[in-house]
């Protein structure tokens, strides 16, 4: 491109080859993949010392008495200790939403098996762990609630006793529902559960607070994706101002929702390290991470479609629990999931009538943190295992209910059953080309001609889609501690004409040094090579509500053009008098002014702010190239990503064994800042669903006991477990944000469990088997078969 | 979690490593890749570790009349790299690369997974149908063991107080000798739920089969013609070791001993 013509042009590649819709290499990759990035387990301080947590062993009891020896005076830390610290609070605006207060220490009362008890402070982890066998904790042990459907029931033993039973909430809904849907040709009925899940980030959580004495800041470094939330939170939990505390998140390696909370462990250390007036550190180690983490993705629903003989659907009648845990987590409280569920369940599916009601059930198990998907995993494996139940009972291709159900392009925008408002795009047509694209005909003629090894080939669709970056319209109607309002983006071109841009959210694995990067280019036409994008610092950016909910592509981005085309006018009136032209004669783009005779480069406007000011006229703008500015899209109740999942798996009836044979995906993401890595949030969010599908599971025994504490236990999908899968891209620009992005950062992880299990359903309906508890082990696959043939051979005998 | 204190010896003979193992407050390490996570929970806690991997006597490779002697602190990678010699065409080589993952066998040796006896793992069953014996050394002296006879239960062996591996001696078998061998496995690398291996040599007579991952020592069937050439006999054989109560289980280890015996037809030769 070196050859063409003359600067102008050649910069102008610059946006075309690197600007918004490139698959520009990550720049972030330089450190990571060197083994150079800075991850809290790579820090130490001068004089730190190291916290162990003594984490309850029992699921719910009174603590009678604890036990420290004499000896571990100013290194042993309980509830008491920590007087004046208040407890977490994540309230919620909901009327009837009842509030637990999580004590940082356990206080009274354990209320499930890892809860932090006592804090123990040593030169070494090693040691620290060494010092918590030293210590004795006296329990009365409490009758656990392990399942969530019999804790809400009336006499379960009271978790917080306060409360009349053990519920958080109640979320329901009735649309257009009445008794004349009851008289629906087609109704079936199915109970579908998803079982608990660990998010296990290949990091896990960790902190260091120090107290900073040059700024008088209590400096928390630490693994989050959500600093400044983390900074109010820890405010009000030290009862310090906030311009006090500082908070830092280093590199981190993977969230998934994990750290998008206020971690006692933080506050712990925050405190102690006030309190010794040393750094404290702490690093979630892999044990600590399955028992007191496993904290995601428990629902039971019983729903009833209802339907015409053509498979289209007539109404929806759903009851649904959320296993909530213990505690209401800071800031997305305990209600955010089971409200997802009431509002998400319909899907991309034109609904005429809706009944739901659920239960936000509080449990002894560690408390519910929104994960990747948040509730639409289990709302989309819901409704897709009904849609397919709806299609055997209508004898159709379940294709061809999903065709006859979902939204149409010719309705967008739509306003859904529930009142989400779906953006843009065309639902079916991903359909077809994921039919396309998975070969259906040949899989059905594959499947009739039987396989030699004496498995079964199945075939499974799942649709969804992705409410993301949804801002203050649909936050502050929750009434929990944040509500994203307008996203800022601090813009700043340094003296030699590179720039920087500083972001209130975080990136840990979704690309932003690249993808804002681009951004800036394809605003200012600058090479993202010199772009720096500053993230995760509370001290170094403005204020965001952080990384989730599928809002950075969509909130930074748009802030990050904002910052720059504002940026860019106070670049044009200094390259205005360089050019000696007038302003609205001149233009900013690669990377320079352009006047009607000349340009000047942004080396050169730089330089003559910051180091030749002499140059500039005495009435020059003052307020120079170091800038924020806001951005927030012009509807901000979210956009709209969805797509097609399409499986082929073939499963073997005698093992149980299931091998995805074909895995497609039609996305649309709307324009797309970097495709490659669009398609590498699709692969990572497909490895967590077919996790979710097939692998990964926490059990309890009866008394709350989790099952699982290392990962030869919990089992994770490895690269061995990945099908090769194939993406597939529309673009259906969403006509509410800057360039038309929306968000797709979790969609990989909503679909997969739906289109695996009915798959796995179809493969064994000659069994007459249908499964509907995930994951889908190969021990209840067989549990399954032997179950129907148990079933087949009594009515045998019966008949 | 970090592992509690512990203090680490590394000799350099036989001799000084089983004296200071006789003690009974020392474990010996060879891999680490069992006894390593153990520590790390703290579920062992022995005073001393005594790293036998670097032994000369556990490194070496000897040919014995009929077989081949090799030393326990031989790594996986080592059979599935082919860096040993094979007294069967190529059977070793085929379990060692199913074990675990890469990193784990380039570590993982076969002696510590004889030693550890975890009926999940593969060397125990496989070796048990191939015919091996174990190699002891301890305070009373030297003594060997088929390996049938040398795992006791789940996770529960022969070995003495102060007794260690020192190798393990693999007959030989003839070309035409069949081997298969079939897990299941929830994923890839993880310990089998269910599996099987069945050696058949008939230039020898040699029908040997033998079934693992249960929750207890391997079933090892030494005549076992019968059954594979008539499989359904594995449900008497099953029911009659306890190994049937369980419905879903059972449907799987009869699957997994019927594909085993299957596919000495199609892999049980070298590929």
């Amino acid at each position: 491109m070196g050859a063409l013509g003359h600067d102008g042009e050649r910069a102008g590649d610059v946006k075309a080859h690197k600007g918004v819709g490139a698959s520009v290499r990550r720049k972030e990759d330089a450190r990571l993949l060197a083994g150079r990035g800075r991850f809290i387990g790579d820090m130490r301080f001068p004089g730190q010392l190291e916290a162990a947590f003594l984490r309850s062993s029992l699921a719910h009891a009174r603590i009678k008495a604890i036990h420290i020896p004499a000896h571990l005076h100013g290194r042993a830390f309980v509830h008491a200790d920590m007087a004046g610290v208040k407890d977490i609070l994540a309230k919620t605006g909901l009327p009837s939403f009842r509030v637990s207060a999580q004590p940082s220490l356990a206080s009274g009362k354990v209320r499930f098996v890892g809860e932090p008890v006592v804090m123990v402070l040593a030169e070494t982890r090693a040691l620290a762990e060494d010092l918590c066998e030293e210590i004795e904790v006296e329990y009365e042990e409490l009758p656990a609630n392990v399942d969530m459907l019999r804790s809400a029931k009336e006499g379960a033993a009271l978790i917080h006793e306060d409360w009349p039973e053990n519920v958080f909430l109640v979320s329901a809904t009735e649309k257009n529902f009445d008794d004349s849907v009851k008289n629906a040709p087609i109704q079936v009925t199915r109970e579908v559960r998803t079982s608990r899940q660990c998010m296990a980030p290949l990091e896990g959580k960790g902190c260091i607070a120090l107290f900073d004495r040059t700024v008088e800041q209590l400096t928390l470094w630490t693994s989050t994706q959500m600093p400044h939330i983390v900074r109010s939170g820890l405010a009000e939990c030290l009862g310090l101002d906030t311009r006090k505390i500082r908070v830092v998140a280093p590199d981190v390696g993977g969230g998934f929702g994990w750290k998008g909370l206020l971690q006692p462990e933080e506050v712990c250390c925050a405190w102690a390290s006030l309190k010794l007036d040393r750094p404290v550190k702490w690093l979630e180690d892999r044990r600590e991470h399955l028992v007191a983490a496993a904290n995601c993705r428990e629902h039971h629903y019983v729903m009833t479609a209802y339907a015409d003989e053509d498979g289209r659907l007539l109404g929806l009648e759903a009851q649904a629990h959320v296993d909530a845990g213990a505690y209401s987590v800071y800031p997305f409280s305990a209600c955010l999931e089971g409200a997802q569920v009431v509002s998400n369940l319909p899907g991309p599916y034109n609904l005429p009538a809706y009944r739901c009601r659920t239960y936000s059930v509080c449990s002894n198990k560690p408390p519910i943190v929104p994960y990747r998907g948040v509730a639409r995993t289990g709302v989309c494996t819901a409704m897709e295992l009904m849609i397919d139940a709806v299609a055997r009972a209508a004898e159709l291709e379940p294709y061809e209910v999903r065709q006859r159900n979902l939204v149409r392009p010719d309705q967008m925008p739509f306003t859904s059953i529930t009142g989400k408002d779906f953006d843009m795009g065309d639902y079916p047509e991903s359909l077809r080309r994921a039919f396309a694209m998975v070969d259906h005909e040949n899989v059905r003629a594959r499947q009739k001609a039987g396989e030699s090894d004496g498995r079964r080939i199945g075939l499974g669709y799942a649709v969804y889609c992705e409410q993301g970056a949804h801002g203050t319209s649909v936050y502050h109607g929750w009434g929990i501690p944040m509500v994203p309002g307008i996203e800022s983006c601090g813009a700043r071109l340094t003296p030699d004409g590179t720039l920087e841009v500083r972001i209130g959210s975080q990136s840990h694995g979704q690309s932003m040094e690249t993808t804002l990067a681009q951004v800036a280019c394809e605003v200012l036409g600058i090479d993202p090579e010199l772009v720096n994008v500053v993230h995760g610092d509370t001290a170094m950016t403005p204020y965001s509500t952080g990384t989730w909910g599928s809002r950075s592509a969509v909130m930074a981005g748009g802030a990050v053009a904002s910052a720059c085309e504002r940026l860019a006018g106070r670049i044009a009136r200094i390259g205005a008098h360089l050019l000696q032209a007038p302003l609205e004669a001149v233009s900013v783009r690669d990377a320079q002014v352009v006047g009607p005779q000349g340009s000047v480069s942004f080396k050169e406007v730089a330089a003559t702010w910051y180091l030749a000011p002499q140059n500039l006229p005495a009435d020059i703008d003052p307020d120079g190239l170091d800038l924020v500015a806001g951005y927030r899209p012009t509807v901000d109740t979210g956009t709209f990503s969805y797509a097609a999942h399409a499986c082929v798996v073939a499963v073997a009836p005698e093992t149980g064994e299931v091998e995805i044979l074909d895995y497609v995906i039609v996305e649309d993401g709307g324009v797309l800042l970097n495709p490659m890595v669009v398609d590498g949030q699709i692969y990572g969010g497909t490895a967590q669903g077919i996790g979710t599908a097939l692998y990964e599971e926490m059990a309890y025994d009866e008394h709350g006991q989790p099952l699982a504490s290392t990962l030869a236990d919990y089992l994770l999908p490895g690269a061995g477990e990945m099908p090769d899968v194939r993406i597939a891209h529309m673009e259906t620009p969403s006509p509410n944000t800057r360039f038309g992005q929306k968000g797709i950062g979790e969609g990989g992880a909503i679909a997969p469990p739906a289109a695996i299990g009915n798959a796995i359903n179809d493969a064994l309906a000659g069994l007459g088997v249908e499964m509907t508890v995930s994951p889908m082990t190969p021990r209840r696959v067989r549990e399954a078969v032997e179950a129907a043939r148990q079933k087949s051979s009594a009515q045998r005998l019966a008949s | 979690m970090k592992a509690a204190r512990f203090d680490y010896l590394r000799l350099d003979d036989l001799a000084g490593a089983t004296a200071a193992l006789a003690e009974g407050r020392a474990r010996p390490m060879s891999g680490g890749q069992s006894l390593g996570p153990m520590l790390n929970l703290r579920l062992a806690r022995p005073e001393c570790v005594v790293d036998i991997s670097r032994l000369p006597d556990l490194r070496r490779v000897e040919a014995r009349p009929g077989g081949i002697l090799y030393g326990a602190a031989l790594t996986h990678a080592e059979f599935e790299d082919g860096a040993v010699p094979d007294p069967t065409p190529g059977f070793l080589a085929r379990v060692a690369r199913g074990i675990a993952y890469r990193a784990v066998r380039n570590r993982g040796t076969i002696g510590g997974s004889l030693a550890h006896a975890d009926p999940a793992a593969d060397w125990p069953t496989a070796l048990a149908a191939l015919g091996a014996r174990v190699h002891l050394v301890g305070p009373a002296g030297t003594r060997e063991l088929a390996v049938e006879a040398f795992i006791l239960g789940a996770f529960e062996t022969a070995l003495a107080p102060g007794e260690i591996i020192t190798g393990v001696v693999v007959p030989r078998r003839s070309a035409q000798a069949r081997f298969g061998y079939r897990k299941s496995c929830r994923k890839v690398g993880e310990f089998a739920e269910a599996m099987c291996a069945v050696l058949v040599d008939r230039q020898s007579k040699v029908h040997r089969l033998a079934i693992g991952a249960t929750e207890a020592r391997q079933l090892v069937i030494a005549e076992a013609g019968a059954a594979i050439d008539s499989p359904e006999i594995i449900d008497d054989i099953l029911r009659a070791a306890g190994l049937a109560a369980d419905p879903a289980a059972f449907r799987l280890r009869r699957e997994v001993v019927r594909q085993a015996i299957a596919a000495l037809a199609t892999e049980g030769q070298p590929a």
